[in-house]
């Protein structure tokens, strides 16, 4: 499907004629020599509003690049503060700026880079409750959220307000991205009618991006929203466009609007905004710590008992590249291969087992207790409630 | 017949890790029929209980969608590929 729609900006004709100022002409020469944008397309981009739902590793260079190129007015939606882990991939933030709300150093850095734009911030969760008041005055919106209520979220506004929806998600060194949103093409239910239920998605064992992987399809995301406003060259509506890093590929599978789409489909049943914690089961990327019912021990219990000589055979069931990161000395058997490796555990003995964060040795503690072991406990909040409870020097990832 | 089949890296875990799988089939139900005979905790992933593909989990010959085709019974030629590919909710890189 070959599209070249183009977004019309509220800000009409009928008023005062846009122009660019003698030093915008400067900015933007780069753009201005080529046909493509040209004055034309300048314009169009300094009369263009863009949401930016997440201003996170997507939200980056795509932040950048909008502010770079001219977009009048940009929209920031974050809740977050900047973390020493963002800084890895996240290049609107310096090292300065970390505890700081996110919008906030984002808004200075994207003004730094561009004054003669407006930044909207909005510090708040895109929620049922906010999201049509927040969405309604931009001409675009961008999504680089990292869960999946705020996606079906993001997709069901969209669709209700008939605005384009720009889309990108990344995974280790794998990404999506395509244009959901426009009346012709389909929308992300067409695509994933339901999120995966809970317990389904990789564990943090398997968690992780490669910094720069936002950094590139971000990008793209960016450059399909400049086309989008000067309404040029072929759009990704209709097509999924998926990258590689690792192989360094790219492929492009066709995608198509179902007219049976509970969102945008010939009887959509989904006309206001619903309840998306509950419709992707209480889970975003994180799962919430497990309800389940094995014994636990806390850092500070294990540290006391260690320290008066119990006997404790502590248990790492993460994987070895977590192990090098940091332990606690414990013998290491993966999850994935406990079931073969069992027979090399003492089940006399008193066993802790632990993980990161105490979902995965959860699973390990149910698994050895099944597996006839009575004496097993599973250490409470894993190796970062270690670190925060007893040893501050063991690093946190 | 051979067909690649493209493990998608959430998955890669539970097709010892590899990026593609090469099976002989006519179909692409054979296809990944064959895929979880080889690697069998791939199927919880891929499948529901009932036995029908997840509804997070689309399947592609070459660049076209099953399910606007004959879904699992939709022919493969020798040299085609079955792309699986899941939904990802990633932007941040939590």
């Amino acid at each position: 499907m070959v599209t070249k729609p183009e977004v019309t900006s509220s800000a009409t004709q009928e008023t005062a004629p846009v122009t660019l100022t003698k030093k915008e002409i400067e900015r933007y020469s780069r753009h201005l020599i080529m046909p493509e944008v040209g004055m034309e397309g300048q314009l169009k981009l300094k009369q263009a509003k863009v949401l930016c739902i997440g201003t996170g590793g997507l939200g980056a260079p795509l932040g950048l690049y909008l502010a770079a190129a001219g977009v009048g007015r940009i929209g920031l939606v974050d809740f977050d503060r900047v973390d020493d882990s963002n800084l890895q991939r996240q290049i609107l933030f310096s090292t300065k700026d970390v505890g700081r709300p996110k919008i906030e150093a984002a808004a200075d850095r994207l003004h730094g880079l561009n004054p003669e734009i407006q930044i909207d911030t909005f510090d708040t969760h895109l929620s049922s409750d906010n999201a049509l008041e927040i969405l309604k005055d931009y001409d675009i919106v961008v999504d680089g959220t990292d869960n999946f209520p705020t996606r079906y979220l993001v997709n069901d506004a969209c669709v209700i307000l008939k605005k384009p929806n720009v889309y990108g998600s990344i995974f280790r060194f794998e990404g999506q991205v395509t244009i959901f949103g426009y009346p012709e093409g389909p929308c992300y239910r067409c695509l994933y009618p339901e999120p995966p239920p809970p317990g389904l998605v990789p564990s943090c064992a398997e968690g992780g991006v490669l910094g720069v992987l936002p950094g590139i399809v971000g990008a793209i995301q960016a450059a399909e929203t400049l086309k989008l406003i000067i309404g040029k060259g072929e759009s990704l509506v209709g097509r999924l466009l998926l990258f590689d890093a690792l192989a360094m590929r790219f492929r492009e599978l066709k995608l198509r609007k179902n007219p049976d789409c509970p969102a945008c489909g010939t009887h959509p049943t989904i006309t206001k905004l619903i309840d998306y914690a509950e419709f992707c089961g209480v889970r975003g990327e994180e799962a919430p710590a497990p309800q389940t019912s094995v014994p636990e021990i806390t850092p500070r219990d294990v540290k006391a008992r260690l320290d008066r000589g119990d006997d404790l055979y502590i248990l790492d069931v993460r994987e070895p590249h977590e192990y090098q990161i940091c332990n606690l000395g414990g013998h290491l058997i993966p999850l994935g291969d406990l079931s073969k490796r069992a027979s090399e555990l003492d089940s006399s003995r008193e066993i802790v087992a632990h993980c990161r964060s105490g979902k995965r040795s959860a699973e390990a503690v149910e698994f050895l207790q099944r597996a006839g072991f009575r004496k097993v406990l599973n250490l409470k909040g894993g190796i970062l409630a270690w670190s925060d409870e007893v040893d501050p020097s063991v690093p946190k990832y | 017949m051979a067909v690649k089949v493209m493990i998608p890296t959430p998955l890669r875990a539970y097709a010892g890790k590899k990026e593609s799988v090469e099976v002989a089939a006519t179909t692409v139900g054979e296809a990944l029929k064959s895929l979880t005979d080889q690697y069998s905790e791939l199927k919880k992933h891929l499948y529901s209980e009932d036995g029908r593909l997840r509804s997070f989990v689309n399947v592609y010959v070459n660049d076209e969608d099953i399910r606007y085709a004959k879904k699992d019974q939709t022919p493969v030629r020798d040299g085609d590929t079955v792309s699986i590919v899941p939904s990802i909710a990633g932007g941040k890189g939590n």
